[in-house]
């Protein structure tokens, strides 16, 4: 029993619980959570995969990726936050 | 007898997929975003368990806290949503969770028999660590080896701020949330402490965790606390400032590249002289063009001469 399997099955845990929550969710903003959900089940992995036992110099290139990959969702959940608030504009407009 | 830190671990590890599930099933759509927020500190603790203190600062900064303000700034957009759900059938649902404990368990068996702690690409960032020009292997990573991801990293930022604009242009809105009396004063005492946290975060990111990313998040958390305190308007002769801002990063992280080109090298060969010169010069550039979008980001809508809110009211 290490931290990295125990953080391993963590993030594979967190990333089935996103998956599941993307496809039966119904609101927008839940459905958006839920894909966050995956994306840092997924940064789990790789920083597991870059861990090395007496921690001293863990693999750096997943480690950059994840930060790339943080970087890439704020901007896929901003877009996706800007189309839900249009979404909630033009549904309010055509109840009025 | 259990190590105490292992134990730590795997509690730490069951609170986060606990705080997950609850992300998901709490009803009430402002604790859901909380419970997110608390979510993303804790599997930022985690990743500092797996001695990984970059991606830690990255998650807690960008992806759980602005992440939180962005999602928080959406929910009072969008409070008055009908609460029509239409329910998704119980087949449904039932094959869903079926078919995703079974990817659980596919990912799970393929990741026990994966040997941990191969030696990956470590040693070779090792041995051309000094060729890279700074001493933190993320930032020679992020910079030198693989300059070419962040390159398209900060790509991707200007695109989103681009797709922000063009989505909400000529749309009115309700005013956005202003902070109380308590908090200006906070904010002022808090901007000053922020704004150095912010460039010593990428000063030091070239020999110790830290770095352009990390550094211009915080930087863009000055931006959101102008925005909510009011005190600064984004007005519509501001533009071409916001545009330049950010352009700014990707401007001058491909004209280095091309300028490096130019000189008969690869496009990120720096010269061994100016390595460190050329990578803290585009990391401040990318620092700004962050902290400009980030903020960008959060306040959503261009800023233009719509009157704000005359139809909701």
């Amino acid at each position: 029993m290490t931290s990295g399997l125990i953080f391993g099955l963590t993030g594979i845990a967190v990333f089935a619980i996103g998956l599941f929550g993307a496809l039966v969710m119904v609101e927008p903003l839940r459905r958006v959570l839920a894909l966050k959900l995956c994306s840092v089940g997924a940064g789990f992995l790789l920083v597991v995969g870059a861990w090395r036992e007496p921690p001293e110099a863990p693999d750096p290139v997943p480690h950059a990726l994840v930060i790339t990959g943080i970087v890439v969702m704020i901007s896929a959940t901003a877009v996706a936050l800007a189309l839900i608030r249009r979404l909630h504009m033009l549904e309010r407009d055509t109840d009025d | 007898m259990v190590e105490p830190l292992l134990l730590f671990d795997a509690l730490l590890g069951l609170a986060i997929a606990a705080l997950a599930v609850a992300v998901l099933t709490v009803h009430d759509r402002f604790a859901m975003i909380v419970l997110f927020i608390v979510f993303g500190l804790m599997s930022a603790l985690a990743w500092v368990r797996l001695s990984a203190p970059d991606v830690a600062l990255a998650e807690a900064a960008i992806g759980t806290g602005l992440t939180g303000a962005l999602l928080l700034t959406t929910l009072h957009h969008i409070r008055a949503a009908p609460a029509a759900p239409v329910p998704v059938p119980g087949g449904v649902v039932v094959a869903n969770l079926g078919l995703c404990a079974l990817i659980f368990g596919g990912l799970a068996f393929a990741f026990l028999l994966t040997p941990l702690q191969a030696p990956g690409l470590a040693p070779a960032v090792a041995q051309n660590m000094a060729a890279s020009g700074v001493g933190h292997p993320v930032t020679a990573v992020l910079l030198n080896f693989r300059a070419y991801d962040t390159l398209m990293e900060v790509v991707v930022l200007l695109a989103a701020i681009v797709a922000v604009w063009m989505v909400e242009r000529g749309t009115v809105q309700a005013p956005a949330p202003v902070l109380g009396e308590i908090y200006r004063g906070f904010s002022r005492l808090a901007l000053p402490a922020i704004v150095v946290i912010g460039s010593y975060l990428l000063w030091v990111g070239a020999q110790a965790p830290g770095g352009a990313f990390q550094g211009g998040a915080v930087l863009a958390a000055v931006g959101l606390l102008l925005l909510l305190g009011r005190l600064y308007r984004p007005q519509p002769a501001h533009r071409p400032f916001a545009r330049a801002g950010f352009v700014l990063g990707t401007a001058v992280f491909a004209g280095v590249a091309l300028l490096v080109a130019g000189g008969g090298r690869l496009p990120f060969e720096y010269p061994a002289a100016h390595a460190k010169t050329l990578i803290l010069l585009i990391e401040g550039m990318v620092t700004i063009s962050i902290a400009v979008t980030l903020a960008a980001l959060f306040h959503g809508r261009e800023p233009e001469a719509v009157p704000v809110s005359e139809k909701s009211e």
